[in-house]
């Protein structure tokens, strides 16, 4: 078991090294540098920079010292002072602008999480029992149909739908008042009568493919020998399918939420787009749009963490509820 | 045989093949070879089969999109902005078909156009007929299309609007064409350029095992642990705005390829896993054949079915990424014409309650990726005809 949660724990930190260099690389990716933007945005308000000023920052900020010193030294910042650099377009430090931004994301992602587990899993056992019932065509269907869709069209075609039927266009996470405003019950309360409609949206695909991989894991299940005799000895039909196929059927729907987890952030960001919410999607887009590399880069990176963070606590829940795996010694 | 729209045709539309059509099983199936076994499952999948024509379908708009397209795709108007979709009248004032005289006319507190059709006077329409010129496959030039203006004098750009026209007053319709082409052949480039990728390091992991296989599988797994949307962007935003069009379509299947090989790869070790210690390799092996001969001669024809299976899985992702980036914008820009510039027009609601058409775009989109789906299911059940589903 400590063996099983080492080598998730290295493959996490390869894996989050990985997404800092892919930042890295991106900030760096546009033509000129961090001193060149500054340049731009002072003799935007009207003051003037000469070439020997601008020489004298760029050694300032180590921008004349050769890339890789440049990545330690950013990694340095981060990690040491939390620093994750400066966004010229707030004219605020990157961790202010986006820290409830990415909350929100992170709330965003959770309650999709539980909504597709919520969702998925009680239709995946029904479409298993009641094999070739209507109800499982019309699940399967459903599923397909909910995979293939990308999520942003889905999004579209909601907005279009509540804005036809119910004449409101669904939008934000809060009501009005409760915009950049200190947390509160109050304001709690408002994200939950808002959260529903981007959750559905982004949570369609997942829940489709959570169905689908519970049922086909429910059905090998079912027509092992320990069912029968659990059945022979006179159990109830409900109560045998919910104890013994069922818990076993669960693990790789947990496992599967670690696969889901990228595939979800990806959406929530294109989602976030088209229902303007206030989550890092739409914000990373006019980032990259301004060319606000630290701001793009900072967003970048944090999702990156975030997920695959997310993808360790999957494999550890997994740890906990698969005794196979905990017990067995590879 | 079950009746054509009953409902347990409607639910053997889901079977997957097999079971329900003992009949067919006679002495051929001994004689065929593994492509006809293939087929015949493929064609027994209906979902699947159905499918793959109207896949067909859209792949002769690719083909054929300037020929099917009514006006030039960028040229605008705005005399003409939110025309509504005209409709083909049959047999009418002496033309077989015909279409009524739409005028417009701008109304001076909305500033919107307002347009009003007079069905009394109709306009002809011919099959073949002459519109703009355009070149064939790059090669042959032309003017003809599928439908034209009888009256060849009238300015170009007022012909039929099948799908109505934008806010600047482009043809929907043409557009749509248009972009079909440009969307489904960026799914084709990216999937060739990720089939590359993925043979060569599946093959490697699969064939070598041992260290290599694991660190090309932890390097799959670390790509796949990581959200690819933000980095798609990411990347995008750095081409240079001076760059053609050209320029864009293939930088970014190459990004979007860079990332989606990694389900081929694995689809691709699994089966030289599976096959490298078969008796056919090893005897190639025993004969002297080089290491890349027993790979790419002897070991990856037997399963084709099986790539070309998971490349067609991967081809509506390809598309779907490529309409979310230029969606965003941050793919393809205008003048471009791709799904997602055109969707970018209907991320408006109220432009898009008001002018409803501007949606079929999407719906078309919504089309193409159910029925790549669906065909790649079907073929992937059809891949490997020995097995018992």
């Amino acid at each position: 078991m400590l063996n099983f949660i080492a080598r998730r724990m290295v493959f996490m930190f390869v894996a989050l090294w990985a997404v800092t260099l892919i930042s890295f690389f991106i900030i760096n990716l546009p033509e000129g540098d961090y001193v060149t933007a500054y340049i731009a945005t002072l003799q935007a308000t009207g003051s003037m920079v000469d070439a020997e000023e601008a020489a004298n920052l760029r050694i300032f900020y180590g921008l004349d010292k050769p890339l890789y010193i440049q990545y330690f030294k950013w990694m340095n910042q981060i990690f040491l002072q939390q620093n994750l650099g400066f966004s010229f377009e707030y004219n605020q430090p990157v961790t202010n602008v986006i820290s409830e931004r990415l909350l929100l994301t992170i709330i965003l992602a959770i309650a999709c999480v539980i909504f597709i587990w919520v969702i998925a899993i009680p239709f995946g056992i029904i479409s298993a029992v009641k094999q070739y019932s209507v109800w499982d065509y019309l699940f399967t269907f459903l599923g397909f149909v909910g995979l293939a869709i990308p999520d942003f069209m889905i999004a579209l075609i909601a907005m279009y739908l509540f804005f036809v039927w119910f004449d409101f266009s669904p939008g934000g996470l809060f009501s009005p008042e409760y915009v950049g405003v200190p947390w509160s019950w109050g304001r709690v309360r408002d994200l939950i009568d808002h959260i529903w409609i981007p959750m559905v949206v982004l949570g369609t695909a997942g829940t489709a493919s959570l169905m689908r991989i519970t049922r086909a894991n429910l059905l090998d299940e079912l027509s092992k020998p320990y069912v029968i005799t659990a059945r022979a000895k006179g159990l109830s039909e409900w109560r045998l399918i919910l104890k013994y196929p069922v818990r076993l059927a669960l693990n790789p729907a947990i496992s599967l939420t670690a696969y889901i987890l990228p595939y979800l952030i990806s959406g929530s960001i294109i989602v976030g787009v088209v229902l303007s919410l206030p989550t890092v999607g739409p914000m990373l887009v006019r980032a990259l749009v301004a060319q606000d590399m630290f701001l793009a880069g900072g967003i970048i990176l944090l999702i990156g963490f975030m997920t695959v963070i997310g993808t360790f606590i999957s494999d550890i829940l997994l740890l906990i509820v698969d005794p196979r795996i905990r017990l067995g010694d590879s | 045989m079950m009746s054509k729209f009953s409902y347990s045709y409607f639910m053997s539309l889901f079977s997957k093949g097999s079971n329900n059509q003992p009949s067919e099983r006679d002495d051929s199936i001994e004689l065929a070879t593994q492509r006809q076994l293939i087929w015949r499952r493929f064609k027994r999948h209906r979902l699947g089969f159905t499918a793959s024509i109207i896949v067909v379908l859209f792949y002769l708009i690719v083909l054929f999109a300037d020929f099917l397209s009514t006006a030039p795709p960028v040229d605008y108007a705005a005399a003409r902005g939110y025309m509504p979709p005209q409709g083909i009248q049959f047999f009418k004032e002496g033309h077989f078909m015909s279409t009524c005289e739409v005028t417009g006319e701008r109304n001076m507190e909305s500033f919107l156009m307002e347009f009003e059709a007079d069905c009394e006077k109709s306009e002809g329409i011919s099959l073949f007929g002459k519109g703009y010129e355009y070149k064939l496959w790059g090669l042959i030039k032309t003017d003809r299309h599928i439908l034209g203006m009888k009256d060849e004098t009238k300015d170009p750009n007022a012909w039929i609007h099948l799908f109505g026209t934008d806010k600047q007053g482009r043809d929907v319709f043409s557009r749509t064409m248009h972009a079909t082409r440009v969307s489904l052949t960026i799914g084709l480039v990216g999937v060739a350029l990720s089939i590359v990728f993925g043979i060569f390091l599946g093959s490697i992991s699969g064939y070598y095992g041992g260290l290599i296989d694991s660190l090309i599988q932890r390097f799959i797994e670390i790509i796949r642990s990581i959200p690819t949307i933000p980095l798609y962007m990411g990347l995008s935003s750095a081409f240079p705005d001076d760059w053609t069009i050209n320029q864009v379509y293939f930088m970014i299947t190459v990004i979007i390829s860079l990332f989606a090989w990694t389900d081929l790869a694995r689809v691709i070790r699994g089966r030289f896993l599976a096959l490298k210690d078969e008796d056919f390799v090893t005897a190639a092996r025993l004969n002297g054949a080089k290491t890349m001969r027993v790979i790419f001669i002897h070991m990856l024809p037997s399963f084709y079915s099986h790539i070309i299976a998971q490349a067609s899985l991967s081809l509506p992702l390809m598309i779907v990424t490529e309409t979310s980036l230029s969606f965003l914008g941050l793919g393809l820009r205008p003048p471009a014409v791709s799904y997602g510039v055109l969707l970018k027009d209907a991320q408006n609601v109220q432009s898009v309650a008001n002018m409803p058409w501007l949606f079929i775009p999407a719906i078309l989109v919504i089309v193409v990726i159910l029925a790549l789906n669906f065909m790649g299911d079907g073929i992937r059940d059809a891949a490997d005809p020995y097995q018992e589903v």
